[in-house]
């Protein structure tokens, strides 16, 4: 629907229907002036879609897991050369062990590649969030990755409101490249920079990402105008309003995460929720005003920094460092285990309770007994 | 000898490129007076650096050939670094670097997006021996395999020159680099099964390939043009001789490119759709020997008390390409 020139796509689970019906689109012509590389690799999709970027064309492409980390190289060097590529991730495990199933391991291990991050809760707002992706990419001239969890939301059956061609060619525009390969203004993308200029490239891009917060709200903001939908942005409350007790997500876990939090309320617990639709670049006071009520706040993310802990909770505790908000840090449904209701709201209970200790990392869901059984106390 | 030389001057298709006094078609691309100087003058390359003078040569036919509409994509490497200090450029052509393996799949990319939006610009991709036979050979492979509108452009010189004269998978037996010292049994680089670049492209059967080096400027815009022609895949192999990583007199550039053709270790050939169809006959044959002893990569072959061994195995690389390819078969002298 968003019209891009060139897919160019290596198959991996859990996103290999993605391409295919891509694929399709193109074979059928019902995508128009499209053209589909079946590339050899990762890195080769992402570099194609580096090339066809930098020569004005609309880029796209899809991958996961070990996919992403094979074209982690290019990755960087697209938000470094600023081309508006979007790239679905079918959020899903990093190996060893090897693992086809859900988590965010993949798309945080990217951080830092200097690429927008959006995350989607729901299908309907993966569909969203691939329209306002395109329009914050070429507003912004910088790459967008939509994540959204594999097999969960990539492979979940639900009702999709698919806008009309019409309302999607309206929001989103043809492309218009900032800085183009053009042989009657020939220019030279990709130059070797030293250290005479290097930190303020760098420097520029950081305040690049800095704009493009506004850019997102913005552009969540025409959507809901133009669709009647409210969709992506940088944070969504839920019961917010006097709430004690604040359970913080990112992803697929936002439904599980609003059902515990309305059964807690019943309970008479002060419970609310805030997911993260936008987490890079980071939505500082949007957190910070979302969050500036609450006494307790627990991360729960689906992925973690081995030998440090939580990632998304270092950055809810640096936006809240001098409020008196206790930040609690969990971790849960790695590598496709289920994320259960009632496991939530036993973590919210207890952060509610002040039981969970801060300073480390929860794990949601140990199986204790598996532990035991291969000798682990 | 006098009017020998004059005849020279006149002669279309000596090694010479730059004669002006042609008529303008018949002029080398490089000899014309509206040629793109594609790769300016001012850039950083060293004393007579081969990929210097191969790409200028290469990109200024490349354009020629598409009537001014082409754009560049370039792998990381020695062309790219001494060409593009930030914030000067040499290029007076639309020109990308984006990574040191990906040359051919950023180039790939390009010709899609030129095509889903209708435009006829034609895309070169180039690179190093080390972008080109090793860390970018998946893409390139890629890119051979599916037939994208490319012409690939390797600018041979036979090792990781940019990062201090390391090993490449192009590095010829027996030469001393960084990573293959002279120490132990078998000095310099191991006598493995090689990697012939030009040989793994015909396999994939693309349009067209061809070999070429700096000895023969106007047999190298010649096929750049011929390639040019075709649409598809399309590489180019153009050995560029390294004064530095070589450890040879930079005034020897075009001579060592010359006798590493007329000794039979690079043969010079044209090949389409996976069958070759022309070779470049050698001239006047010259021994291995003459080519190895300006080099000081070779040096330990013929200290005291040298290796003549392995200089033998060398010239038998050099005798198997001559009968492979038939490059005596049309009157060439023998040593």
């Amino acid at each position: 629907m968003c019209r891009p020139q060139v897919v160019a796509a290596y198959p991996i689970s859990p996103q290999t229907h993605i391409v295919e019906a891509l694929s399709d689109l193109v074979r059928t012509g019902e995508l128009a002036q499209c053209e589909y590389l079946t590339v050899e690799s990762e890195f080769a999709a992402m570099s194609a879609c580096i090339g066809a970027s930098a020569v004005g064309a609309r880029a796209y492409t899809a991958s996961a897991s070990q996919g992403l980390l094979f074209m982690a190289e290019a990755v960087f060097n697209a938000s470094g050369l600023g081309l508006p590529i979007v790239m679905t991730v079918a959020n899903r495990a990093i190996g060893a062990p090897i693992n086809i199933w859900n988590d965010h391991s993949d798309a945080m291990a990217l951080r830092d590649a200097g690429w927008i991050q959006l995350y989607a809760a729901d299908v309907q707002e993966a569909t969203d969030l691939h329209l306002q992706a395109f329009v914050v990419a070429e507003r912004t001239s910088l790459p967008v990755m939509v994540c959204m969890d594999g097999f969960v939301l990539t492979h979940a059956v639900e009702e999709v409101d698919l806008p009309e061609q019409e309302q999607v060619d309206a929001f989103v525009p043809p492309f218009v490249p900032q800085q183009l390969l053009d042989p009657d203004d020939p220019v030279t993308i990709g130059a070797m920079v030293g250290p005479e200029a290097f930190t303020e490239v760098r420097y520029l891009m950081q305040q690049r990402m800095d704009t493009a917060i506004g850019t997102v709200a913005e552009v969540a903001h025409d959507f809901r105008e133009a669709f009647g939908r409210s969709s992506g942005g940088l944070v969504r409350g839920y019961r917010l309003e006097d709430a004690d007790t604040v359970l913080v997500t990112l992803g697929s876990v936002a439904g599980a995460a609003t059902e515990v939090v309305d059964e807690l309320r019943e309970q008479g617990i002060a419970a609310g929720t805030l997911t993260l639709t936008c987490f890079r670049p980071w939505p500082d006071e949007a957190v910070r005003e979302a969050l500036a009520g609450a006494r307790r706040v627990v991360v729960l993310e689906r992925a973690f920094s081995v030998g440090r802990g939580s990632i998304v909770g270092q950055d809810v505790r640096d936006s809240l460092h001098d409020l008196p908000v206790t930040v609690v840090e969990a971790v849960g449904g790695l590598g496709g285990r289920p994320v259960r209701r009632s496991d939530v709201r036993r973590l919210v209970e207890g952060v509610a309770a002040d039981l969970l200790p801060t300073g480390r990392l929860h794990f949601l869901d140990l199986d204790h007994a598996l532990l035991a059984s291969a000798g682990v106390r | 000898m006098t009017s020998t030389r004059e005849t020279r001057l006149y002669q279309v298709g000596t090694f010479a490129a730059g004669n002006r006094l042609l008529d303008l078609e018949d002029r080398s691309v490089q000899a014309h007076p509206d040629r793109t100087n594609a790769i300016t003058s001012g850039h950083r390359a060293c004393r007579g650096c081969g990929e210097a003078l191969g790409a200028r040569f290469v990109l200024d036919a490349a354009v020629r050939a598409a009537g001014g509409d082409l754009v560049t994509a370039n792998a990381t490497g020695c062309l790219e670094v001494f060409s593009t200090p930030y914030p000067e450029s040499s290029w007076q052509v639309p020109w990308l670097h984006s990574l040191f393996g990906n040359a051919p799949a950023v180039a790939s990319g390009m010709a899609a997006g030129l095509r889903a939006q209708g435009r006829a610009t034609r895309v070169v991709g180039q690179a190093g021996d080390g972008g080109t036979v090793d860390i970018g050979f998946g893409c390139l492979s890629g890119m051979f395999e599916r037939n994208d509108d490319v012409l690939f452009v390797c600018y041979d010189n036979q090792g990781y020159m940019n990062t201090g004269v390391q090993r490449s998978g192009a590095t010829p037996p027996a030469a001393r680099t960084a990573t293959t010292s002279t120490a132990g049994d078998v000095p310099g680089n191991p006598f493995g099964q090689g990697k012939s670049a030009p040989l793994i492209a015909m396999a994939h059967e693309i349009p067209y390939v061809a070999t070429a080096t700096v000895a023969d400027l106007r047999d190298l815009e010649d096929k750049v043009t011929r390639a040019m022609e075709h649409h598809g895949a399309r590489y180019l192999h153009v050995l560029v001789p390294c004064p530095l990583g070589w450890a040879a007199d930079p005034s020897d550039t075009v001579r060592l490119a010359r006798l590493a053709t007329e000794s039979g270790l690079f043969p010079l050939f044209e090949a389409e759709h996976g069958e070759v169809t022309g070779v470049t006959p050698i001239r006047h044959r010259v021994p291995v020997d003459d080519y190895l002893r300006l080099q000081g990569r070779y040096a330990h072959l013929f200290g005291e008390p040298g290796r003549p061994d392995l200089v033998a195995r060398l010239q038998a690389g050099a005798d198997r390409n001559i009968a492979r390819f038939g490059l005596l078969e049309e009157g060439g002298d023998r040593p």
